[in-house]
């Protein structure tokens, strides 16, 4: 199991225009990285907390929903979170490249 | 030497006694007469109460002692004794003379008056104050008294700030404290481990309380179940320990569900515009083009390990619209080796969801219309497998093998039914053994029944000990009836169709020379239940009614046809790939004679199409090709055509207007051949 997930992480990380990964425990500590500390502290820290926000929004909409992923577009690239019960992946990717 | 007392008698007594000194000597007639003169300044007279002395009197010597004792002392003081009772002299007296006594007004700086006096004055310690100073504050003090006096009235707040000084007796004043013996304080103190602390915040949103809710409600079944299990504590203790085992595990694989989501989604971005294609892209040339159209192609999927293995077959998944199953090995006889079963989702081109490699490669494979999850494969080597995609496991859930009947030639076609009478599950497989065997899923283990041996016409062989056994036909293709369940048709090598029924084993319905070589598929038609069409590697496709035995439609497509399929959104509508690389898609609606659509969708020429299927919902097409990718390509609207309304009529729909058309065509075809037949 955990071989198939380590080389799913792999592919995403050598996918087309994948800047970096990033996955982040619960508590809003990241656990495995590809980026430098300073930026992935940063990254890990804002947007753990933008997901919860976002999950509490839709959860608050209807409890029985929940959120799947969330991307934010911004004119340099695209950042995708997908967030789990114990766990939250980020994943900084330049579409256009 | 001379007491006071006797100054006068003395005085005659030292004037007696000069005289008589002086007067010895007149021979010093000068001196004395000096002396004289002196003397004769003052005469002496004798008073006349003065005592005649003789001369022996006048040369007595009077002693006189200076002492220190005070003459006016009183000598005889006496002092009352009570012990004694009587008065008593005192020895001694005090014979202390005052004569003078003068106080001064000089202060030690030390002393308390002088302190006193430097605290009045103001003045700092050490520093005496100087007489002009003194006099100076005399003044002020008395100015300030005056002033104090007169502003007592307009000014209440000024005494207030002055300085409010001790008023001191001015005679005796002493300042007086004693101070107690001061305990040396000392501070004691205890400290504990402080309680293990954490921050603790939460928020109450509804969901969050809804979550609860569900929590105690799951709880409740547990023990629900729990209460009902209780007999199986074996199972109980087992299950413990494998809850045990699991959140010990890595905690990377908790991650799993969540990669796949990003995996998609990073798939989407790099393909984003295939993607947007995929869903809204329709060709507007087509307006243009009367009777033409195209295929756009989306994606292409591949898989390293499947490199120099060909696509043998696919299937979509019908639950999961984007799914689709790609069975692979090689056709080639001299080339046989191992196979790999992969399953492909839309969503992610580049890699695939499931995949399973397998020993021998595989021919065929059919994924169950109910159950999305069951896979029936046939292989090279005659086995059939049954894979559930649920399981964690690489290895099929069942497996022929010898002893349970397998085929002793390679499976060419595996095709789940209906559900058997018991409740299980079952399908059926043909193979170039000549033998059409249905599988039952019976628990653990595959049951096999010889549905029907496919014998060659007439053809007898001699078997050892001169026993007379019919030669087995190569059966390489099947389909079952869509409506009919028991009606089913076989392809051969031969290039003969046998129309089959499941009730009877030995005979054939009917029999059709279809080809002049194998006949690589033959499909029954979605809409209308008497058409077939079938294909063949003698370069053609043709149609099929069942009721007559000539084919209706023939296409020549001058290459190797390995694979046609009926499209699932119009009766008339089928496509047909070739060992050229080419797509040939026919409406026969439009074009009876021609392909609407022939488009080589692979690069290289050498690559040979080996499979297509339609995609039961979405308007695109999946082409297998012998070097192991899957390509995926979008019908343009031409190909999807629709019978075309009347004005003011409404638009008729759902198969019964398929089904017309298709009557519509085999009419004309058959008034055709009628005449034609008539005419020869």
């Amino acid at each position: 199991m955990s071989a198939e997930v380590e080389e799913t992480l792999k592919r995403i990380q050598t996918h087309k225009g994948v800047i970096g990964t990033i996955v982040v425990n619960a508590e809003g500590i990241p656990i495995r990285t590809t980026l430098d500390n300073s930026t992935t502290v940063q990254y890990a820290g804002l947007l753990h907390q933008l997901t919860m926000k976002a999950r509490s929004t839709v959860r608050d909409l209807d409890p029985q929903n929940d959120l799947t992923f969330l991307r934010i577009r911004s004119k340099k690239h695209e950042i995708m979170v997908a967030p789990d019960k114990e766990y939250l992946l980020i994943v900084i990717q330049n579409p256009s490249e | 030497i001379l007491p006071k007392g006797s100054t006068h008698q003395t005085n005659m007594l030292l004037m007696s006694v000069w005289s008589c000194f002086f007067g010895q000597d007149e021979e010093d007639g000068t001196e004395t007469g000096e002396g004289d003169e002196w003397m004769q300044g003052k005469t002496l007279i004798k008073p006349l109460d003065q005592l005649d002395l003789t001369e022996a009197e006048l040369k007595e010597e009077f002693t006189r002692i200076l002492t220190a004792n005070n003459p006016h002392a009183p000598q005889n003081i006496v002092r009352y004794s009570f012990k004694e009772r009587s008065y008593k002299p005192i020895s001694s007296v005090d014979q202390l003379a005052v004569h003078f006594v003068l106080e001064g007004n000089l202060l030690h700086q030390d002393s308390d008056e002088a302190r006193r006096q430097r605290a009045k004055q103001g003045l700092p310690e050490g520093r005496l104050p100087g007489l002009l100073e003194l006099l100076f504050d005399q003044i002020c003090c008395f100015l300030q008294e005056q002033t104090f006096e007169t502003a007592v009235a307009e000014k209440p707040e000024t005494p207030a700030g002055k300085k409010e000084q001790k008023i001191t007796n001015q005679f005796n004043f002493s300042e007086r404290a004693s101070q107690t013996l001061n305990n040396p304080l000392r501070e004691r103190g205890c400290q504990t481990e402080p309680p293990p602390r954490a921050n603790f915040s939460a928020t109450a949103n509804q969901w969050e309380i809804y979550d609860v809710y569900l929590e105690v409600l799951q709880k409740q079944e547990k023990n629900k179940e729990k209460a009902k299990a209780v007999p199986k504590k074996d199972d109980d203790k087992g299950k413990k320990k494998m809850m045990l085992v699991e959140t010990q595990s890595d905690d990377i694989t908790k991650v799993a569900k969540v990669a796949k989501i990003i995996e998609r989604m990073v798939n989407q971005n790099t393909f984003d515009d295939i993607a947007q294609d995929f869903k809204y892209f329709e060709d507007a040339s087509d307006e243009y083009r009367e009777q033409e159209g195209t295929l756009l192609p989306l994606w292409k999927f591949q898989y390293d390990k499947a490199k120099r293995l060909s696509v043998t077959a696919l299937c979509w998944n019908e639950s999961y619209k984007d799914l689709f199953a790609v069975g692979l090995g090689s056709y080639d006889f001299t080339k046989q080796g191992r196979g790999m079963l992969v399953f492909y989702s839309l969503k992610n081109s580049t890699f695939p969801e499931y995949i399973y490699p397998t020993t021998s490669g595989i021919l065929c494979l059919d994924i169950h219309k109910h159950l999305p999850y069951l896979v029936a494969v046939g292989f090279y080597d005659g086995c059939v497998a049954v894979y559930n995609l649920k399981e964690e496991t690489l290895q099929p859930i069942y497996k022929s093998t010898a002893k349970s009947g397998k085929h002793t030639d390679p499976v060419w076609q595996v095709k789940w039914q209906k559900d058997d009478m018991d409740n299980n599950h079952n399908f059926f497989s043909v193979s170039s053994d000549g033998r059409v065997v249905s599988w039952t899923l019976v628990k653990n283990e595959l049951v096999f029944t010889d549905i029907i041996k496919l014998s060659l016409e007439g053809a007898v062989s001699e078997g050892p000990e001169g026993v007379q056994l019919p030669i087995m036909a190569c059966g390489t293709s099947f389909d079952f009836h869509k409506q009919i369940d028991y009606l089913f048709l076989v392809g051969t090598e031969e290039g003969k169709i046998h129309k089959c029924s499941k009730a009877y084993s030995s005979q054939f319905l009917e029999t059709y020379n279809a080809h002049n070589m194998a006949v690589d598929a033959v499909k029954w038609n979605h809409f209308h239940t008497k058409v077939f069409i079938s294909c063949s590697s003698d370069w053609t496709v043709k149609i099929w009614d069942h009721t007559i035995k000539t084919p209706m439609f023939t296409f020549d497509l001058n290459a190797s046809v390995g694979d046609v399929a009926w499209s699932p959104y119009s009766s008339t509508v089928f496509a047909a790939v070739t060992t050229d690389g080419k797509v040939h898609t026919f409406d026969l609606s439009i074009n009876k004679y021609e392909a609407i659509c022939q488009q080589p969708v692979v690069a290289k020429k050498k690559t040979k199409l080996t499979h297509i299927e339609f995609n039961p919902v979405y308007p695109i097409i999946i082409v297998g090709d012998d070097r192991g990718y899957v390509t995926s390509l979008k019908l343009s609207p031409n190909l999807r055509k629709k019978p075309k309304e009347k004005k003011g009529q409404e638009l008729p729909k759902g198969p019964e207007v398929e089904i017309a058309k298709m009557e519509k065509l085999l009419i004309l075809s058959r008034t055709k051949k009628i005449k034609t037949d008539y005419k020869s």
